[in-house]
């Protein structure tokens, strides 16, 4: 049996993360044989088509270009999904707020099972996911005739992009009087987005205020970094949430990952553990964000915040 | 209009959890337990969208083990009218609660219901979602605002690089984020009266709901764990081991 990955896009791009889910895919049918297909659902996306197309280990892009499709809502996507789903064994999907959206409506809608986050393959049919704030490594095995599953992108790595699989047209066309697009406040920034960032650098409740996560900018510039925040900075309104990293904001697994007056809850490590090294700034030496650090300076960050960016 | 919450009982927010030894779960006993944040976030929203008089009746709804009922009755606490408790001990994935719940929305027919985006156990994120779909609604998740107009609700959604706004027409299902409001402590007189409020206990036999699931839990483990690294002692210091020592910086 095969596979179908639904590919997500951003802003006329096909998102990183796809390549990541794909790779995951891949890893399914070396175990049991079969194909992988991309969807790709939206307005006007032939462009990203053609990218899609270059991933590796991808055999055709099926592409599904409709007004209904646009903003990538859940109601059309999942009827889409559910056309589709009957020709394969698989439907994979980015953890993202688009593929926790979307693909445990499609399992309801098909009567199975949903696993969210997977982060290892195990065979065709049993996977580990974590549970309890990533305090816990479950393995869960479905005997469901289609698996639908999310995939926790930084655990896998992307796929090539050396491909030119072949491109057909989708004409199944949803039908929805659920819901409407509204309008959308995205976050405009030159810096790499959070989830795939070589570099993260994340203020906690210790930075004191929102403007001073501006001492967090320059640094930023300098190592090409993302900024992130824990949930007591989203909480005390420093900063939006969609920084927030951790067991309920974003998950990232950077080469580097710096964490300003951040203590260390549970929920914050469940985000970023898995980051190769941890360098920690924080004025507690008793913080518990020291215990999983590579590096830890005790200090104050308002001295060595504005330090660190002439040092580097 | 009336509107229905469901909550869930979870591990409290702040204890570290153990695998067991036989690595068969999570061990559970004797650890404090309490609802979900998410769902509190939930209670809280019905609760003011009752102040503000647009709804005139909390349902609050948990599908659990008898002790689930102390959950119940912190809803009831905090603003719900009445609860209804679908009890089982068996362990339930999000469709078999899902389809518990579609049962008590197609007797109790709410205006919007509300659930928390996740629990913080499985950390699925999925029962909003699959309820919405099982019944044929819109679904508003990962709710940063809830704005019911006349026949329709703008919810605005908490999604990566930003915030969208989806209109659903009522009846609708919404699922709670962190930012929509900040839940308020039970008081005691309301615990008091809360005990007297009205509280249904089902099962899921009386439902007509099949909670068996087709995915089984074949061992959990504990991940490696990070071992702490060194402190060093000044910014210098720092830079020179990220440069020449871990090599993550040019």
């Amino acid at each position: 049996m095969s596979i179908l990955v639904l590919a997500e896009h951003h802003d006329g791009h096909l998102a990183g993360s796809t390549a990541s889910v794909v790779a995951a895919a891949r890893q399914i049918v070396d175990s049991s044989g079969g194909d992988i297909d991309l969807l790709l659902a939206g307005e006007d996306v032939g462009a990203i088509a053609e990218q899609a197309a270059r991933l590796d280990g991808v055999a055709r892009v099926r592409v599904a270009d409709h007004a209904v499709y646009a903003h990538q809502l859940a109601e059309p996507l999942a009827d889409l999904l559910v056309a589709l789903a009957d020709d394969y064994s698989h439907v994979l999907a980015s953890s993202s707020t688009i593929g926790k959206n979307v693909l445990p409506r499609l399992a309801a809608l098909k009567d199975v099972a949903q696993l969210s986050d997977v982060l290892d393959v195990v065979s065709a049919d049993t996977f580990k996911r974590p549970i309890y704030a990533g305090n816990a490594i479950a393995t869960v095995q479905s005997s469901d005739a289609l698996k639908v599953i999310t995939v926790r992108t930084t655990a896998f790595d992307a796929v090539g992009e050396n491909n030119s699989a072949p491109v057909e047209a989708v004409a199944t066309v949803a039908d929805n009087a659920l819901s409407t697009f509204v309008g959308e406040e995205l976050a405009q920034s030159e810096r790499p987005e959070l989830g795939g960032a070589q570099v993260v650098i994340s203020g906690g409740r210790g930075m004191g205020n929102g403007e001073n996560f501006q001492l967090l900018d320059g640094i930023a510039d300098k190592l090409g970094a993302a900024i992130g925040a824990s949930r007591a900075a989203v909480d005390a309104g420093f900063v939006s949430n969609d920084m927030q990293v951790g067991q309920t904001g974003k998950i990232v697994a950077p080469e580097l990952y710096i964490a300003v007056g951040i203590s260390g809850a549970i929920q914050h490590l469940a985000g970023m553990k898995d980051s190769k090294v941890i360098v920690a700034i924080n004025k507690d030496d008793e913080a518990p964000i020291f215990q999983v650090a590579d590096y830890g300076l005790v200090g104050d960050l308002f001295q060595i915040l504005p330090e660190l960016e002439q040092a580097l | 209009m009336k509107i229905l919450v469901a909550v869930k009982r979870v591990i409290d927010y702040n204890v570290k959890i153990r695998v067991k030894a036989d690595h068969s779960d999570v061990d559970l006993t004797n650890v404090k337990m309490a609802m979900n944040p998410f769902c509190e976030i939930a209670v809280e929203e019905a609760v003011r969208l009752k102040e503000s008089g647009e709804v005139t009746e909390i349902v609050v709804v948990t599908v659990g083990p008898k002790a689930a009922q102390e959950q119940l009755r912190t809803a009831l606490a905090l603003g719900a009218d009445r609860a209804i408790h679908v009890e089982t001990d068996a362990r339930v994935d999000s469709l078999a609660v899902a389809k518990l719940l579609k049962s008590v929305i197609d007797d109790e027919q709410p205006g919007l219901t509300i659930l928390g985006k996740q629990a913080i156990d499985t950390d699925n994120n999925q029962t909003g979602q699959m309820l919405a779909a099982l019944t044929g609604l819109g679904q508003g998740t990962f709710a940063s605002k809830v704005d019911v107009k006349d026949g329709t609700v703008d919810v605005t959604r908490e999604i990566d690089g930003g915030l969208q706004t989806v209109s659903l027409t009522l009846p609708a299902v919404v699922t709670t984020d962190l930012r929509l409001n900040e839940p308020r402590y039970a008081k005691l007189p309301d615990i008091m009266k809360a005990k007297k409020k009205p509280l249904d206990t089902k099962t899921p036999e009386e439902l007509g709901v099949d909670i068996a699931s087709w995915v089984s839990l074949v061992q959990v483990e504990t991940p490696a764990e990070r071992k702490g690294g060194i402190k060093v002692g000044s910014v210098d210091e720092l830079v020179d081991k990220l440069k020449n020592e871990a090599k993550v910086i040019a």
